[in-house]
C-alpha cells in the first residue's frame, strides 16, 4: 500500500506508440504542496502525441488536483496532444470539462503593467491637462443650474438646502471655535512681540482684529470645511456613483447639478461667509484674553481700541472671501465626487482631491483677492 | 455512495429566532442540513432569507438559539473558535460583495493567499482554474465595475470556492444570469457537491433551481414568521403544504 498522505505522480511512456501515461496516486490536496504542471510539461517532447491518465492508486483529491490537471490539459489543447481522461474519477472529468467548457477570452486592448516611470509621468500630464476642460465644463454645468434656480425651473428640494447647512454650519461650530481662538491667541503673541519694540503693545487689539476679520477667520474657516466637507462630499457623491445612483437620477430627467450639487453648493456659500464672521468674533475674543492676563492692557482700552480699528469694509472683505472659499469648496467638493469611478479606492481618491483641490483654489482666490483689493484701495 | 451511508448532520439549527432589535424576522426555525446536501431556502422577497443566512455565516448574532456545525456550537463560541469555524464557510452575497478595488484575480486570491502558504505561481494556477470553472476564463486582470452583473455574480462564486470550502452558503446564485449560464451554474453546484462532498446552502427563489438541484429544503413563510419544513422540494411541489405549493406553482392552484 502506497503512501496515503503524500501525492504521488509517475510518468511511463505508454505501450501504445507516441503515449504517455500519467500515473496519480496518494493524496491532491489544496494543501499539499503539489507539483507544477510544468513538470508533466517538459516531459512533452515533440514526438508525444497522447496522454492518459491512471489515477487508480489516488486517496483524496480536491481542487488542487483539478488545478494541476487543468494546467496540464490546457498545454495539451495549445499543442494538439490528445489527452485520454477515462482514467480519472468521473467528478474530475466532469469539473474539467466544465472548466474547458468556455474557452478564455482574449480580450483586446488590455496591457497590464508598463508601470516604469515614463509612462506613470505621461499619465498624470495628460491626466491634468485633461482636468483643466473638465473643471470648466462642470462650472459651466454649475452657472446653468444656478440660472434655473434663479428662474425657478430648478429641480431642488429646498429640504435638502436646510438638511446640508445644518451638517456644514452648526456642527462645524465646535472645530471653528477651537481653531480661531488658538490662531487669535497666536497672533496676539505674534502682535505683542513686535509692538513691544515700539511701545505700542495697544495696537495688538488693531492686528488681531484686522487680521483676524479680514484675512485669517476666512483662511482657516475654508481649511478647516475643505477638510471636514469638502472631502464629505466628494465622499457622498462617489458612493452615489459607484452604486450608479447618479445614473437613476439621468434616467428620470433630474439633472444630479441641479439637486445635488446646487444644495451643497448653496450652503457652502451661505454658513462659510457666517462662520468666518464668528470666527473673526472668537478670535478677537482670544487676543482680549492675552492681552488683558499676559500683557496688561486693560479690557476696556482693548475693546475702544478694537472698535476704532474696525472699519465696515474689513468685514465686507472676509464675508466676500468667505463666500468666494465657499463656492470653492463646494465645488471642488462636488467635481471630484462627480469625477469618481466605480470602486472603493476611487471614493477614497475623490475624497483626497477634493480636499487638495479646494485648498489649492482657496490659495489662488485668496492671492488674487488681497491684490485686487489692494489695488481698489478697500 | 451519498445515498446508501446514513446522512451526517453538518448544519443544525435549533430554536433560532433572528431580526433586528424588537424586531423579529423569523422565530421557532429547527432544521438540520446533512453532510453532501443542497438545501434550500425559499420564501418570498423580505421573508428573512438572507437574515437567515447572516445569521449562519456569523455575521450576525441570532436573537436567540444556536447554530451547531458538525455539533460544534457556533455562537457559543469562543471568538477564535468561530474564526476557524468560519474559515471553512465559502459565502457569496446577494449582491456579490466582490471587492471593488482588486482585480478579479486578487479577488479570487486573496482567501487563498491569507488562509494558506502555497506560492504565488501555485495561487495563479488555482485562480485561473476557479475563473475557468466560472466560465471567466482570461478576464483576471478586470476590476468588478467593468463586468456585467452576470459575470459579477460568477466571480463572487468563484472568490467563495476558492479554498474548496466544507460549506458553501449562496444567496441567490441565479439571479441574473440568462437560462443557459443559471443551469451551467446550477449544474457546477451540484458537481461540486458530487465530486468535492461540499455542503451547500441555497438561498434562493428561481422555482427551475430550487426543483432541479434541491435535495432538501426549509420555507420561511413571511407572514407567520416562522419556517415551514418542506423536504424535497420536488415533493413539496406535489404533495406540500399548501403555502408552499402555491408558492412553487407561481401562485397558480
Ligand atoms: N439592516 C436591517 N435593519 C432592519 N431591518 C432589516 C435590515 N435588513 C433587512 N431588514 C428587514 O428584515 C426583513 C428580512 O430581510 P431579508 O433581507 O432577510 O429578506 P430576504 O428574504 O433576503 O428577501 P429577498 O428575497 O428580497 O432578498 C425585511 O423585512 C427587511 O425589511
Ligand atoms: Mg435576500
Amino acid at each position: 500500500m502506497p503512501n496515503d498522505t503524500q501525492w504521488q505522480l509517475d510518468l511511463r511512456p505508454a505501450n501504445i506508440e507516441d503515449g504517455l501515461d500519467i500515473i496519480l496516486g496518494g493524496r491532491w490536496c489544496i494543501d499539499a504542496s503539489l507539483p507544477s504542471p510544468c513538470v508533466v510539461l517538459d516531459a512533452l517532447d515533440d514526438h508525444i502525441h497522447s496522454l492518459r491518465f491512471d489515477a487508480a492508486g489516488l486517496s483524496d483529491w480536491d481542487s488542487g488536483l483539478l488545478t494541476f490537471l487543468g494546467g496540464v490539459l490546457k498545454a495539451c489543447a495549445q499543442r494538439n496532444i490528445t489527452a485520454d481522461t477515462s482514467g480519472l474519477p468521473s467528478g474530475a472529468q466532469r469539473l474539467l470539462a466544465m472548466a474547458m467548457a468556455i474557452p478564455e477570452q482574449k480580450v483586446a486592448g488590455r496591457d497590464k503593467g508598463r508601470r516604469d516611470m515614463f509612462s506613470l509621468v505621461g499619465a498624470a500630464t495628460l491626466e491634468f491637462f485633461r482636468d483643466g476642460p473638465q473643471m470648466l465644463r462642470f462650472l459651466g454645468e454649475i452657472t446653468q443650474s444656478l440660472l434655473r434656480l434663479l428662474a425657478g425651473r430648478a429641480r431642488f428640494r429646498a429640504r435638502d438646502l436646510w438638511l446640508e447647512i445644518e451638517e456644514v454650519g452648526p456642527r462645524a461650530l465646535p472645530i471653528v471655535s477651537v481653531i480661531s481662538f488658538l490662531v487669535g491667541l497666536i497672533l496676539a503673541y505674534l502682535g505683542a512681540d513686535q509692538l513691544r519694540l515700539v511701545g505700542a503693545q495697544v495696537f495688538i487689539a488693531d492686528l488681531v482684529s484686522i487680521g483676524m476679520v479680514r484675512e485669517v477667520g476666512a483662511l482657516m474657516t475654508g481649511i478647516i470645511i475643505a477638510g471636514r466637507t469638502g472631502a464629505a462630499f466628494a465622499a457622498q457623491l462617489g458612493t452615489m456613483q459607484v452604486n450608479e445612483e447618479m445614473d437613476a437620477y439621468k434616467t428620470l430627467g433630474i439633472p444630479p447639478v441641479d439637486f445635488l450639487v446646487l444644495p451643497r453648493m448653496l450652503a457652502l456659500m451661505l454658513m462659510v461667509p457666517l462662520l468666518t464672521l464668528y470666527a473673526g468674533f472668537i478670535g478677537i475674543l482670544a487676543g482680549l484674553v492675552v492681552s488683558v492676563t499676559i500683557f496688561n492692557i486693560g479690557a476696556f482700552e482693548y475693546y475702544t481700541e478694537t472698535l476704532r480699528a474696525l472699519e465696515f469694509k474689513h468685514f465686507l472683505v472676509g464675508l466676500s472671501k468667505g463666500t468666494v472659499y465657499g463656492a470653492m469648496i463646494a465645488f471642488a467638493g462636488c467635481l471630484r465626487g462627480m469625477q469618481c469611478g466605480r470602486s472603493a479606492e476611487a471614493v477614497g481618491r475623490a475624497a483626497t482631491s477634493a480636499v487638495v483641490t479646494a485648498i489649492l483654489l482657496i490659495t489662488i482666490a485668496a492671492s488674487i483677492m488681497t491684490i485686487v483689493y489692494y489695488q481698489l484701495g478697500i | 455512495m451519498l445515498e446508501t451511508t446514513p446522512p451526517i448532520p453538518h448544519i443544525e439549527v435549533r430554536d433560532l429566532s433572528i431580526g433586528y432589535g424588537d424586531f423579529v424576522v423569523q422565530r421557532d426555525l429547527n432544521f438540520v442540513v446533512n453532510q453532501g446536501d443542497i438545501f434550500v431556502i425559499m420564501g418570498g422577497n423580505g421573508c428573512g432569507k438572507t437574515t437567515l443566512m447572516r445569521a449562519l455565516v456569523g455575521l450576525q448574532r441570532p436573537l436567540q438559539g444556536s447554530v451547531l456545525y458538525s455539533g460544534e456550537d457556533f455562537w457559543g463560541a469562543s471568538e477564535e473558535d468561530r474564526q476557524r469555524l468560519k474559515q471553512r464557510l465559502g459565502v457569496l452575497f446577494q449582491s456579490g460583495a466582490l471587492w471593488s478595488s482588486l482585480t478579479l484575480a486578487d479577488n479570487v486570491a486573496l482567501p487563498i493567499a491569507e488562509y494558506t502558504d502555497l506560492p504565488q505561481a501555485r495561487i495563479d494556477e488555482i485562480v485561473a482554474f476557479k475563473l475557468a470553472l466560472v466560465g471567466l476564463a482570461g478576464f483576471e486582470d478586470f476590476y468588478p465595475s467593468e463586468l456585467s452583473g452576470g459575470m459579477k455574480k460568477r466571480a463572487s462564486l468563484a472568490r467563495a470556492m476558492a479554498l474548496d470550502p466544507d460549506i458553501l452558503v449562496i444567496d441567490e446564485p441565479s439571479s441574473g444570469l440568462d437560462p443557459l449560464t443559471a443551469k451551467r451554474l446550477d449544474e457546477l453546484i451540484v458537481e461540486l457537491r458530487d465530486s468535492l462532498g461540499t455542503t451547500i446552502v441555497v438561498v434562493t427563489h428561481e422555482l427551475a433551481s430550487i426543483l432541479s438541484i434541491g435535495n432538501n429544503s426549509v420555507y420561511l413563510d413571511a407572514e407567520t414568521h416562522t419556517m415551514i419544513p418542506t423536504g424535497n422540494p420536488q415533493d413539496a411541489l406535489n404533495s406540500g403544504h399548501p403555502k408552499v405549493r402555491h408558492f412553487l406553482k407561481r401562485g397558480a392552484a
